[in-house]
């Protein structure tokens, strides 16, 4: 594939590994006129899953910033949501149990 | 960016793009969306995107099964290449109250009058339909197979990119700052990235909407309302429906991908534009959808989030144009229920604007109904 006059190699590595989401199709999506990680996290998922786009994110800044040709700290971080780290619903349910019995 | 548009829409959420796609079709194309982030960031893009046809009233039960028939093949419908996502899984509605359980039974009434497949079954039917639900303190159900969800991000992005295969240009990242009016019509979009004159101007900025009226004086009775929702880590596939409850204000739904999105409403819930995730949001959704999904309770929250509802007064959309600004006409108040109406609701809303006939009434819409008193009220929304 040729973006920007650039022929992009190592289209098959896994940029987002919860999701199995390839560089290929990164690329394919900015081609398609997706501008920031927030929309290709959308389209594609990648960051969505468990780890919540611990390693995707980087990487595809990356891509961003060097196709549009912007530095890295400009590339538009997607918003960290919680809880940070998986946790079980019966755990949160057994929290809520105290809390309401406590009060 | 031209200086100049026919149509402009405020708003890149389901109710914008699809509006200005339905435009278009209709031959009108020199149309701007304007979208201060990117297309879907709104409520479209934070909403948990059921479609259920099955409703209480005639109106809201025809919007949404003929949205439903268009969500069917919107792919087609757009041109759009990706896959937008639908899963028509059903909806299993329970019943904890006898009462509520009675009006259900109406619902169907109205739902059969309009040919939509819904049915009641009791608590063994339900365990049918989702084997490990727990069934305690419930007096029935009703389900609907052709209900369902879909992906937000693709049907928005298929209207958006149908539109502009048509022509229509969409600006993202652009705020709206201000509106003028001129010998009574609306007249100029003001933007973060210069001035547009347009002889018509669609609100369709959700929550913001009465915001934006506001800039032209104009009052309307709509309120944005934060509601929170989770998703989980994507597991095997143990459950087809939504489930859904009024009375104990939630819903939950396992994507063709395995993940499980779920999540409730806090009827005390003050009227703001906070869209900030709470802990105490997530213990509490966890304990009531444990209580009736106990299989759950090893699985397993990897994000929550909130978005706004645009509520109105009585729960249902405004379709108003501005007596003092003609040609500014805002779309919103969708109360939590606008991403499964909105193709539907498109088609109204273009074929007034193109002159074209539809046998829905627009003017039920009109914010007038406060006034004189022909709300469209439905018993059954979350
Ligand atoms: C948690 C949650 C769950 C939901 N679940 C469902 C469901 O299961 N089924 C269902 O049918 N509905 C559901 N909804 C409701 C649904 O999301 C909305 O009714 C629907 O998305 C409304 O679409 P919209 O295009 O009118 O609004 P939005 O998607 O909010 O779009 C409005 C857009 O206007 C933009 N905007 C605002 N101000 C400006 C400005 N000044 N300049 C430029 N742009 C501006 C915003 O950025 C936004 O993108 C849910 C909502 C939430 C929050």
């Amino acid at each position: 594939m040729v973006i920007n006059g650039q022929d992009i190699k190592n289209q098959n590595t896994i940029v987002c590994r919860c999701e199995d989401i390839t560089r290929g199709y990164i690329l394919k999506c900015i081609e398609d006129g997706y501008k920031t990680l927030d929309e290709i996290k959308r389209v594609t998922r990648a960051g969505m899953g468990p780890c919540q786009g611990r390693t995707c994110r980087q990487l595809i800044a990356q891509e961003l910033s060097r196709i549009y040709g912007v530095p890295m700290e400009d590339v538009l971080m997607t918003t960290f949501r919680p809880p940070v780290k998986p946790i079980s619903l019966g755990a949160l349910a057994d929290a809520y149990g105290e809390r309401e019995g406590k009060a | 960016m031209k200086k100049s548009y026919d149509v402009v829409i405020i708003g890149g959420g389901i109710v914008g793009c699809a509006i200005a796609f339905e435009l278009a079709q209709r031959g009108r194309r020199d149309v701007l969306v304007i979208e201060k982030g990117y297309l879907t960031s709104g409520a479209t893009g934070r909403c948990g995107a059921g479609i259920r046809q099955q409703w209480g009233s005639v109106l809201n039960a025809t919007l949404a099964s003929e949205s439903t028939h268009i969500f069917e093949n919107l792919e087609e419908y757009t041109g759009y290449n990706g896959s937008c996502g639908l899963n028509q899984g059903g909806y299993l509605l329970v019943a904890y109250t006898e009462k509520e359980w009675q009006q259900f039974h109406k619902n169907l009434e109205v739902q059969h009058s309009l040919g939509i497949d819904a049915y009641a079954v009791d608590l063994d039917g339900a365990k049918e339909i989702v084997p490990h639900i727990n069934t305690e303190g419930m007096y029935g159900a009703t389900f609907c197979a052709k209900d369902g969800h879909a992906d937000p991000f693709h049907c928005t992005f298929a209207y958006a990119k149908g539109a502009q295969k048509l022509g229509v240009d969409i600006e993202t990242y652009t705020t709206v700052t201000g509106l003028k009016v001129e010998n009574g019509r609306i007249h100029m979009v003001k933007t973060d990235k210069g001035d547009i004159t347009a002889k018509l101007v669609l609100n369709c900025s959700g929550g913001h909407a009465a915001k934006m009226a506001a800039l032209i004086n104009e009052e309307l009775p709509i309120f944005p309302e934060r509601h929170q929702i989770l998703i989980s880590e994507p597991v095997a596939h143990i459950m087809n429906p939504m489930v859904m409850s009024f009375h104990r204000h939630f819903y939950v739904q396992q994507t063709p991908h395995g993940s499980v999105i779920m999540g409730i409403g806090d009827p005390t819930e003050p009227v703001s534009f906070n869209t900030r995730s709470s802990w105490q949001y997530l213990e509490e959704n966890a304990h009531i959808v444990t209580q009736t999904l106990p299989a759950f309770r090893n699985l397993r929250v990897v994000r929550q989030w909130a978005g706004l509802y645009d509520m109105s007064p009585d729960r249902n959309p405004i379709i108003n144009e501005a007596k003092d600004a003609l040609g500014f006409i805002t779309v919103a108040g969708f109360s939590g229920h606008g991403f499964m109406v909105a193709p539907r609701t498109a088609i109204l809303v273009a074929n007034h604007l193109t002159g074209q006939e539809d046998n829905l009434d627009i003017k039920r819409f009109s914010a007038d109904r406060y006034r004189t008193g022909e709300l469209l009220l439905e018993p059954s929304v979350v």
